[in-house]
């Protein structure tokens, strides 16, 4: 957008340059997320007081912290046209994992270590099954999902809560913006999440390889890419996300419990694809899903701004839009192609 | 007799009467089947009666599986199947009577048939992933179920809805005679018409088959309305069992489970070939681990850990990379069998 606004001198006018503007396709999807925020936005302030103030919008962050470090983890995974089934349970074993091991009296440093390594390893064994075996990413995953529930009621079937001092003292915890704002310290952890992400994905080797694998794995592979290396790593990176959220989630929370982020793998594969990723792969930006979380959480506000709204609303909504999103991107890939 | 573990039904066969035996060996009462007030009753029984709705659901899905799709909605549908019928007793004006139960049953059918034709359209139509064309159901289904009960867990007071879950016909639970009949329904249509080798076709390349002159596009569509409308049956047999609609939680599930008898049957996820025998030998499977866990002292909430531990094995038996790496383990030890197993 830097063309329209600083205009150099050329031939052509300021108008025709900003009418003739078109940002990369590869934007398009995100900026449409971005329109669709905004949108709501307005709607919302117009129809309820208080919707469009900036503590809203920090909420929105606070109260999904967890589901952005989820998302940006399943963006890989689908970037390289696999799917992670897991992620809700692996947050629910991390949940269980932290609770169980403060309670046994560790350090929570060594209890976080606990969490992150669980769930890196599920990941990476997930993706060393999906890769050198070829077993489908679905299935591969759905056993992870199972595997990692089945852990949890080993754990305990009971929900346990957390009376760490540590962990009681982050929850509470909130930094004061100016202007009588505030966020969590979670936030800034997924916000570093995202921009980590953004980086791996754009500036790294590895990235690049991801966009190929998802592009044309044969074709990545011919180019002697590292696509063993990238195929196992967005599992293992989408495990260590999970792992992560579920810590985030257990501040939220403060308890660990089986039954903890049932059906949380759907919010977040929702959000990765309303932010326009492809899940064909290949195709998708980092900040795309920080933008679906958004907006995933925007319709929660909304239903809770109205008050006449039921709860079940939310879940149509989210369908509704997801299919708004898969059909446009049915026709800008099928547009693409002819 | 070399030829048998070839077979591509003598691994789930042979799980399952492993199975079985553990129960027996656990319980030495588990193969009684006892007649009392000309109802049949005893563990088998109740083990092929909790497995009609995952059965139903599966054979559904293995038409999908075949055609190289997934139906995700499943358990939404049910759900809505549930829902439909029982707040249509609950709303009409003789909530107890046979005909309010036709007529809801039907209702709700239809809109399974109609939820289906939805999924097919995304799928055959604008070519959308089955994964997610069908995740868009999963996702707002439930919220739709709960549209139409207002939030509330249904209850419903009717002998003959109740039937559909719990009644008896000849000695055997209707359950179990409404999921063979659609077994053995299904089985007559897609093998002994051609159906069944176009849905094949189909699963191995629709733009082939359509070129050859298969109408690629309305078996798509059919699968889909034919995965719905047992999806549906299986919900109606749900919400009989309950003598309620619960949105949230009738067929929580369901469509993983089904999935999983699908493939622990044999049919490959990646499309083209199917059994429904082995679909039938997988939903017994998994409803006969539901029985055993609790019966030898493992509480049932690990339930999740043996189905992973299932899944696990089933797909390094069927990934040709897997068998390949035991086979030439195998030809240095004779004891390939045992290491396949593993």
């Amino acid at each position: 957008m830097s063309t329209a606004t600083t205009p150099r001198t050329s031939q052509r006018s300021f108008a025709d340059r900003v009418k003739g503007y078109s940002p990369p396709s590869s934007v398009m999807p995100v900026l449409a997320t971005f329109a669709l925020l905004v949108g709501m936005f307005g709607v919302g302030s117009i129809r309820y007081e208080g919707f469009a103030s900036p503590q809203v919008v920090l909420n929105l962050f606070v109260d999904n912290a967890f589901l952005i470090v989820l998302a940006v983890g399943m963006t890989f995974v689908i970037l390289t046209g696999g799917i992670d089934l897991s992620v809700g349970s692996v947050v629910a074993l991390s949940t269980m994992i932290a609770a169980a091991t403060l309670r046994a009296g560790w350090p929570p440093l060594l209890a976080v270590l606990a969490v992150l390594l669980t769930g890196t390893l599920l990941g990476l064994a997930m993706g060393l099954v999906i890769h050198y075996f070829e077993v489908q990413p679905f299935i591969a995953t759905l056993a992870g999902m199972f595997l990692a529930r089945g852990l949890c009621y080993l754990i305990s079937v009971e929900s346990i809560p957390i009376k760490d001092d540590t962990f009681q003292s982050l929850s509470a915890a909130s930094i004061t913006l100016p202007g009588e704002l505030y966020v969590t310290p979670t936030v800034l952890i997924a916000l570093l999440v995202v921009i980590v992400a953004a980086w791996v994905l754009h500036l790294t080797r590895f990235g690049r390889t991801v966009y190929a694998v998802g592009g044309s794995e044969t074709s990545a592979m011919l180019m002697g890419l590292a696509v063993a290396r990238v195929q196992v790593g967005v599992y293992a990176i989408s495990g260590f996300c999970s792992a992560l959220g579920g810590l985030l989630f257990s501040l939220y929370m403060l308890s660990g419990y089986s039954l903890h982020a049932v059906g949380m793998e759907l919010d977040a594969i929702a959000a990765v694809v309303i932010g326009g990723t492809l899940l064909t792969g290949g195709y998708g930006l980092v900040v795309g899903s920080l933008l679906g979380v958004l907006v995933l959480g925007t319709i929660q506000t909304f239903i809770s701004f109205d008050g006449t709204l039921s709860s079940w609303w939310t879940k149509i909504s989210i369908g509704a839009l997801l299919l708004v999103f898969v059909v446009l991107q049915r026709f800008f890939t099928r547009r693409g192609a002819s | 007799m070399r030829d048998l573990p070839r077979h591509r039904l003598f691994w789930p066969v042979l799980a399952l009467t492993l199975l079985l035996v553990v129960n027996v060996v656990a319980t030495p009462s588990f193969v009684q089947v006892r007649m009392q007030d000309g109802h049949l009753y005893g563990s088998l029984v109740d083990i092929l009666r909790n497995g009609a709705p995952v059965l139903l659901v599966a054979l559904g899905m293995t038409l999908v599986i075949a055609t190289r799709g997934i139906d995700l909605s499943v358990g939404a549908i049910a759900a809505i199947a549930g829902a439909v019928a029982c707040v249509h007793i609950a709303g009409s004006g003789d909530p107890g009577s046979a005909g309010t139960a036709i007529t809801a049953i039907a209702l709700a059918l239809a809109v399974c048939v109609l939820l289906g034709l939805w999924n097919g359209f995304l799928v055959s139509v604008l070519g959308i992933q089955p994964i997610i064309a069908t995740l868009v159901l999963m996702t707002a289904g439930r919220g739709l179920a709960m549209l139409v009960t207002g939030g509330q867990i249904t209850t419903v007071n009717n002998s003959f809805f109740k039937a559909v879950g719990t009644g008896y016909v000849f000695t055997l639970p209707v359950a179990i005679l409404l999921s063979l009949g659609v077994l053995a329904v299904t089985a007559l249509v897609t093998r002994r018409t051609a159906l069944g080798m176009l849905v094949e076709a189909v699963g191995i390349n629709p733009e082939a088959s359509r070129l050859a002159g298969v109408r690629s596009r309305t078996i798509l569509w059919t699968v889909y309305v034919f995965s719905a409308f047992c999806a549906g049956l299986a919900g109606l047999m749900i919400a009989a069992n309950t003598s309620a609609a619960d949105a949230n939680n009738a067929g929580l599930w369901i469509e993983l489970d089904a999935i999983l008898a699908v493939v622990i049957g044999g049919t490959s996820l990646a499309g083209g070939r199917f059994s429904l025998t082995g679909t039938l030998v997988g939903a017994l499977f998994i409803a006969t681990l539901a029985t055993t866990v609790p019966t030898i002292g493992i509480p049932s909430e690990t339930n999740y850990l043996f189905k992973a531990v299932v899944v696990i094995a089933v797909c390094l038996l069927q990934s040709p990379k897997a068998r390949a790496a035991v086979w030439r383990r195998g030809r240095r030890r004779p004891s390939t069998v045992k290491a396949g197993r593993a």
